[in-house]
């Protein structure tokens, strides 16, 4: 059936008002809202910092300049690579995953008990104690983490009252209180993935196994996380997203050694108002996570259209 | 292959919360045999499997298996395996993984265990569709792998827990002689869970009817269907006119219950052998096969009068519905051997017979639901 007959069809059952309707919402929100910015941000980042008065004038051509900052640095930079900026970049990315992998082995054990195990009236007073915190905003959250982690926050007290130390640990410093505000921020788009994937797992598999002699770990690892890979592959993708692209937790929590490669981009905006710069290096982090994420994806076999549900 | 090992229950009772679903149970199933609980839905049977199998504990009584007291012996560690009802075979492994999944967790070589996965594919008539995925397989492959995947942990006993309920009536008959020569094949003892009489009847060296948790009568095919204990087991094996009525009077094994239909002579069940005495309220059972049309106004105690009024025609017989006196709705199978039908005589007055020995007398009790 072709594209004409389904679109009469729309409009025999729906009205001519409503698939106007639809066409130009979906054309506004495809091209104004997706597409539009982004091919800005692609200009952008393919042209060269200028004064207002020299834009569009014969300076403003074409460069890979900003591109080329990310691994070189300034022109004539005697380390001959932009450590700085690279060195972020890898950290971050590492971090992110690192934070995706914690989340989900804390995750997975909380959606399995949820999902399986759990019922009634106690598993949805579970579900909303996972869910509240999250009325609360972002940034007061991260602030909230910052008091628990800090030097006289809740964490040292108690450690210090039970005697195990005597000088506070420095959480800050040592990003701990950074990774556990990032993992937090995103155990719901976690959760939420492995626990619709398992909910619709037959009980009676796991049963199965089990009469088979398997032990709790291989049940896991043969049925329920198979079962469950759409789930954990779209989790890890939001949770690794989302944490490489975060902003407010970084420089809320980050310690003062510490630098997220949004922050740079951040500075690229507001700080140096080069946002040519900071366009190309949104464009380098986005293009990066997109391909660990596709490259991760292919690896268990997934499809990148799965990832969405 | 081990051989099967027999299961005795002694005393189960199983509570969930004030609920009772089982009420003291107890049943010797011998080795290698085929052994059902047949009962409706709720009885408890499923209960029962699931207890032998560890998945569920007594709250008072006993399991042995092969001797062994199976108290804290998990699913995991008994002798038992068992095929769930909606099969619950693994979706994204192929037919050998699922069959292999029992060695797989017993560190069996891959190689091994595809060579074991590959016997039992012979063993249930389906060679070579190892490699295929669970999805491409018809219900009753998926049955027959199944069984194969739960003989592959080389258990003892197989519990079987109304595993051919989904599938349609023909391949449904078909599946039934088949696990019944997988069974006499492979010599284990089979442990079987139906609400389906036929299943039963047909598969079963003994069965065990159950209602409301309670195991009213063990025993062959023949002596349930022929001799049932209770006024349950009459109604709900097989088909029956149940005649309630009071008892007159007792005389060798027989009794005489005044219903009313008029007085109706039965032996009495073997199980209600001095249950019974006048005065005592009773049932009468007769099957639809069992009555046949006497000589129109010949008397006798083992006849009454009945009303035509209606006829289904199934084929290999017919069922000839009648109203006898007081508005009780009597059936009668007759077997088609090409006599004239009654669907002509609607609305005639006839005399039913029946041989007061295929008639029989139990206390009168709680009576299966009509389906």
């Amino acid at each position: 059936m072709g594209i004409a007959a389904t679109a009469r069809r729309f409009i025999a059952t729906n009205g001519l008002g409503m698939a106007l309707f639809m066409v130009l919402g979906v054309s506004f929100w495809v091209l104004v809202l997706v597409v539009l910015p982004q091919v800005t941000m692609v200009d952008f980042s393919f042209r060269p910092k200028l004064p207002p008065a020299d834009i569009g004038g014969p300076l403003d051509q074409y460069t890979t300049a900003n591109y080329e900052y990310f691994y070189r640095g300034h022109p004539g930079n005697p380390e001959g690579w932009n450590r700085v900026d690279m060195t972020v970049f890898g950290r971050t990315l590492i971090a992110a995953v690192f934070v995706t992998v914690f989340n989900f082995i804390f995750c997975y054990p909380v959606a399995y008990y949820l999902a399986k195990v759990a019922t009634g009236s106690w598993a949805r007073l579970l579900a909303l104690s996972l869910v509240v915190p999250y009325w609360i905003n972002e940034i007061l959250r991260a602030f909230a983490f910052r008091i628990i982690f800090g030097d006289a926050g809740l964490i040292n007290t108690v450690l210090k009252t039970l005697g195990i130390i005597d000088v506070s640990i420095d959480f800050i410093r040592a990003d701990v209180a950074l990774y556990a505000g990032l993992g937090y921020a995103y155990i719901l788009l976690m959760i939420f993935p492995l626990y619709s994937a398992i909910e619709s797992l037959d009980k009676n598999q796991i049963e199965a196994a089990r009469d088979m002699g398997s032990p709790w770990w291989r049940i896991h690892w043969r049925i329920v996380m198979p079962f469950a890979k759409q789930g954990i592959v779209s989790g890890c993708t939001m949770v690794f997203m989302l944490s490489a692209g975060a902003l407010a937790a970084p420089q809320i929590l980050g310690g003062p050694s510490s630098l997220w490669f949004t922050q740079i981009i951040y500075q690229g905006f507001f700080e140096y108002f080069n946002w040519n710069r900071g366009a190309a290096y949104a464009i380098i982090l986005l293009v990066s996570c997109m391909a660990i994420v596709l490259g991760l994806t292919k690896l268990v076999g997934g499809k990148a259209g799965e990832i969405g549900r | 292959m081990k051989s099967g090992v027999g299961v005795e229950l002694e005393h189960l009772w199983i509570r969930f919360g004030d609920f009772v679903a089982v009420r003291d149970a107890s049943v010797k199933v011998e080795e290698g045999e085929f052994f059902s609980f047949l009962g409706p839905s709720g009885c408890g049977k499923t209960t029962i499997l699931r207890t032998v199998s560890g998945f569920q504990e007594p709250s008072e009584g006993r399991v042995r298996i092969g001797g062994r007291d199976m108290a804290g012996i998990g699913p995991n560690k008994r002798p038992t395996a068992l095929i769930f009802q909606n099969l619950a075979l693994f979706p994204l492994m192929k037919v050998w993984e699922n069959i292999g999944f029992s060695l797989e967790v017993r560190r069996v070589p891959r190689a091994e265990r595809r060579r074991r996965a590959e016997e039992l594919l012979e063993l249930i008539a389906l060679p070579g569709q190892g490699d295929k995925l669970v999805d491409e397989l018809s219900g009753g492959q998926k049955q027959r792998v199944a069984v194969a995947r739960a003989l592959a942990a080389e258990p003892q006993v197989l519990l079987l827990d109304e595993p051919l309920s989904a599938l349609d009536l023909k391949l449904r008959q078909h599946m039934r002689t088949e696990l019944r020569a997988i069974q006499q094949r492979v010599g284990l003892t089979f442990i079987y869970i139906t609400h389906d009489q036929g299943e039963a009847l047909t598969m079963s060296d003994h069965v065990a009817v159950m209602r409301e948790g309670v195991i009213e009568q063990v025993g062959d095919g023949k002596q349930i269907y022929d001799d049932p204990a209770t006024a349950f087991v009459a109604s709900f094996v097989g088909e029956n006119n149940a005649f309630a009525g009071t008892v007159k009077a007792i005389e060798n094994g027989h009794a005489v219950v005044a219903t009313a239909v008029g007085d109706l002579p039965a032996r009495i069940a073997t199980a209600a052998r001095g249950a019974l005495k006048p005065g005592d309220s009773a049932m009468v059972f007769i099957r639809p096969e069992n009555f046949a049309i006497a000589e129109k106004g010949a008397g006798g105690d083992n006849r009454l009068a009945a009303t035509i009024a209606n006829e289904e025609f199934e084929g290999q017989s017919y069922h000839v519905f009648l109203e006898g006196e007081g508005g009780t709705s009597i059936k009668m199978s007759l077997t088609n051997k090409g006599q004239a039908r009654t669907a002509s005589a609607v609305g005639q007055q006839v005399t039913l017979a029946y041989s007061p020995d295929q008639a029989v007398a139990l206390p009168t009790g709680a009576m299966a639901d009509q389906e």
